[in-house]
């Protein structure tokens, strides 16, 4: 995982609350079988919009996404956050976020940071007064700079720690693999197993087919 | 020391506690893959020389993208048919049960759990899926991961995991004649909020949540998420442990003994303290229906589309006009005046055997409305069978829906059950997000009756609004759980 300490990029100010993992990435877009590739994806239905603000050119190769409350709500996809980082975005900053979409950023590299709603409001104006304005995000000071403002981001130590060190959770985990067997071992028989397989006799399944047909 | 139901199950699965700030390490019982969010794990698995650790805790199935129309051929969508022909070559090099379309074990990932007895109380169970919630139901603290948390749990079976906050839902009271625990948990989102439940694991207790089905608390669970609840949970009980028993993988002899002793101590302590508590009361519920393009803009079906100017919170106030616009509505119009287009009967929230023959109950002996598509889609191929068993396939028929194969289908219209732009859907799956359900496509989330009802007239509308015969006992329409099984019919390959 790419190491995150600082990001100085293009501020875009997305003023809508409850932007959910839908919106970032429609389901249509969820059939490929590849982990890149999916910038053209990203905020599909809106991009049709001339008025949307990735549509206007001094925000079209922004890379710090400024957004409302409840960000990446619904869906567990992770092609959301995939799909930010392939159009170039490397931080998000909102005051609220859903927490699978902020544990999946987490994994990828991509800082989904809180920030106040008055701060973000206080983005927000930044970056649509001067488009095309540059935020600069500092993980190690734990702050978000546009023009004149600079605001408090808050992340918790442990993801800050991930990202500044770019560490991979797989690696972390197998460090304690012997922990992982002993508690294998002390696991009631009750538990179930998926294998052998159960299950009652095979029946047909008659496909239904159109109406009419 | 006194603690909730999520509290102990969580401390029984601490491979390791995390120090200085780091996460805990749990271990995860029951790990469900599905074609949409597996292949880049596995890929990631193969490209670092890693096996699946535990296949005997995992499990596949086809969902997402399956057609619930002619099974039998070749999937159409090229792309759909790479990504179900990839889980299929995954599962089989990594050596992973897989049921596939056509199986009779297919279907939705969350109904394939608990109808197969492998959802059990006291479980952690995961899921690339956000409504891997469902399985909380049972007393299990289930949740929907991410693919990076998928390739991780399949290289370690375990996750690191920062703790939660706990949330007790109070569902005091009975719900009334026509109401089911579909309108109970819309009326908890409503109220709380789509980010209400954020940091939480909610657990849903009182009067009303006792009294409800196996598959009613599924309904209620499954929804957590929309509340922003990554896990909901309902502590487990006699119902709970009635339905589980003789199923397919349910625990056997001493086994099962052991596990009613364990699973009977799994609820929250006289003591125990809730980091938030919210109460509702069921027998103030009325049939709700969502207006809005989040689930938390919802109502009672009596009420009228809200008037924007008249929200005070600016952000809910511009919400409300762009979700009023998107949706076509009129501020202060009737909901119950909306014509609906499409009926959608199906999902991991609403799919399951009890909302198809509650709806069958209603729909008996009539004709749909004539400008309406009603779809009816199982959860799962075990579903459509007990359905055409008990004749419920005949009575769809006969009033002129369409009886489908299983899968999510419409719910999130991966396959080809989608709307067209403009559609107006009353669905009684889990989402109204804007395009959710196909391109520019209009959703309101409802319960079972509300479709059945809607079904019949082409305008949203509830059971009160049917010419029912009279003495017609309102109360019985929330169905029975599916028939015990018998385990001298298990077969074993």
């Amino acid at each position: 995982m790419e190491k995150f300490t600082t990001h100085t990029g293009v501020g875009v100010p997305l003023r809508r609350s409850n932007v959910d993992t839908d919106q970032i990435i429609p389901a249509v877009y969820l059939k490929r079988v590849t982990r890149t590739g999916f910038e053209d994806a990203l905020f599909a239905a809106w991009r049709g919009d001339e008025s949307f603000v990735l549509n206007q050119p001094a925000y079209a190769s922004g890379s710090v996404l400024v957004a409302g409350p409840d960000f990446g709500t619904g869906s567990s996809r992770e092609h959301a956050v995939w799909a930010l980082k392939d159009y170039g975005f490397r931080a998000v900053l909102a005051s609220r976020f859903a927490d699978i979409f902020r544990g999946n950023s987490g994994k990828q590299g991509l800082l989904a940071a809180q920030v106040a709603q008055e701060d973000i409001e206080l983005l927000w104006k930044v970056l649509e007064n001067e488009p095309g304005t540059e935020v600069t995000v500092d993980l190690v000071e734990r702050t978000a700079s546009a023009g004149d403002v600079t605001v408090q981001i808050h992340v918790d130590d442990y993801t800050r720690w991930r990202l500044m060190e770019g560490l991979d959770d797989i690696g972390l985990t197998l460090q304690h693999e012997d922990e992982i067997t002993a508690f294998e071992a002390r696991r009631e028989s009750w538990r179930p197993k998926t294998l052998p397989a159960k299950h009652l006799p095979k029946q047909e399944i008659v496909a239904a087919r159109p109406a009419g047909a | 020391m006194a603690g909730t139901l999520a509290e102990k199950v969580w401390d029984a699965h601490l491979v390791r506690r995390g120090v200085d700030g780091a996460p805990d390490l749990l271990y995860i019982d029951l790990h469900l893959l599905h074609e949409v969010t597996s292949p880049q794990a596995f890929e990631g698995l193969r490209l670092a020389g890693r096996t699946l650790r535990r296949t005997d805790l995992t499990i596949a199935t086809e969902d997402h993208n399956t057609p619930t129309l002619d099974i039998d051929l070749p999937i159409a969508d090229l792309t759909s048919r790479t990504q179900i022909d990839t889980l299929r070559a995954n599962a089989k090099e990594f050596g992973v049960r897989l049921h596939s379309l056509g199986d009779a074990d297919q279907g939705i990932v969350h109904q394939v759990g608990p109808q197969l007895g492998l959802t059990m109380p006291g479980l952690t169970v995961v899921c690339g899926d956000s409504h891997t919630s469902t399985h909380g139901a049972f007393g299990a603290l289930a949740f929907g991961i991410g693919t990076s948390e998928v390739e991780h749990v399949m290289a370690t079976q375990t996750l690191p995991l920062a703790p939660f906050r706990t949330m007790a839902i109070n569902v005091e009271g009975e719900l009334p004649p026509g109401t089911t625990s579909k309108d109970i948990i819309l009326a908890i989102i409503a109220k709380i909020g789509t980010g209400g439940g954020q940091g939480y694991v909610l657990e849903y207790r009182g009067e009303a949540i006792r009294k409800l089905s196996m598959e009613a608390r599924m309904t209620i669970c499954n929804m957590s998420i929309e509340a922003g609840a990554r896990a909901g949970m309902i502590a487990p009980d006699q119902t709970t442990f009635d339905y589980l028993e003789g199923r397919p993988h349910a625990p056997e002899g001493a086994d099962w003994d052991a596990a009613v002793e364990y699973w009977k101590t799994l609820r929250t302590d006289d003591d125990a303290v809730f980091d938030a508590e919210v109460t509702l009361h069921a027998s103030d519920l009325e049939p709700f229906v969502t207006w809005g393009t989040n689930p938390g803009q919802g109502l009672p079906l009596s009420a009228n589309v809200p008037v924007p100017e008249l929200i005070a919170d600016e952000n809910d106030r511009i919400a409300a006009e762009r979700a009023i616009e998107y949706m076509g509505l009129v501020p202060g119009a009737p909901l119950r005046d909306l014509k609906i287009d499409t009926v959608f009967i199906g999902s991991c929230t609403n799919g399951r055997i009890e909302d198809l023959r509650s709806v069958a109950k209603v729909l008996k002996g009539k004709k749909k409305a004539a400008d309406t598509r009603v779809l009816v889609v199982p959860a799962s191929a075990r579903v459509r069978l007990q359905a055409e068993a008990e004749g419920l396939d005949k009575i769809f028929l006969d009033f002129g829906a369409e009886w489908r194969n299983a899968g999510c289908s419409m719910c999130l219209g991966m396959n080809p059950d989608q709307l067209t732009p403009g559609e107006r859907a009353a669905s009684t799956s889990n989402r109204n997000f804007e395009g959710r359900q196909g391109k520019g496509g209009r959703t309101h989330l409802v319960s079972p009756l509300v479709a059945a009802a809607t079904a019949i007239r082409g305008t949203l509308s509830s059971l009160a609004d049917l010419d029912l015969p009279e003495g017609t006992d309102l109360t019985t329409f929330d169905g029975s759980p599916l028939a015990p099984l018998d385990p001298n019919v298990l077969v074993q390959v």
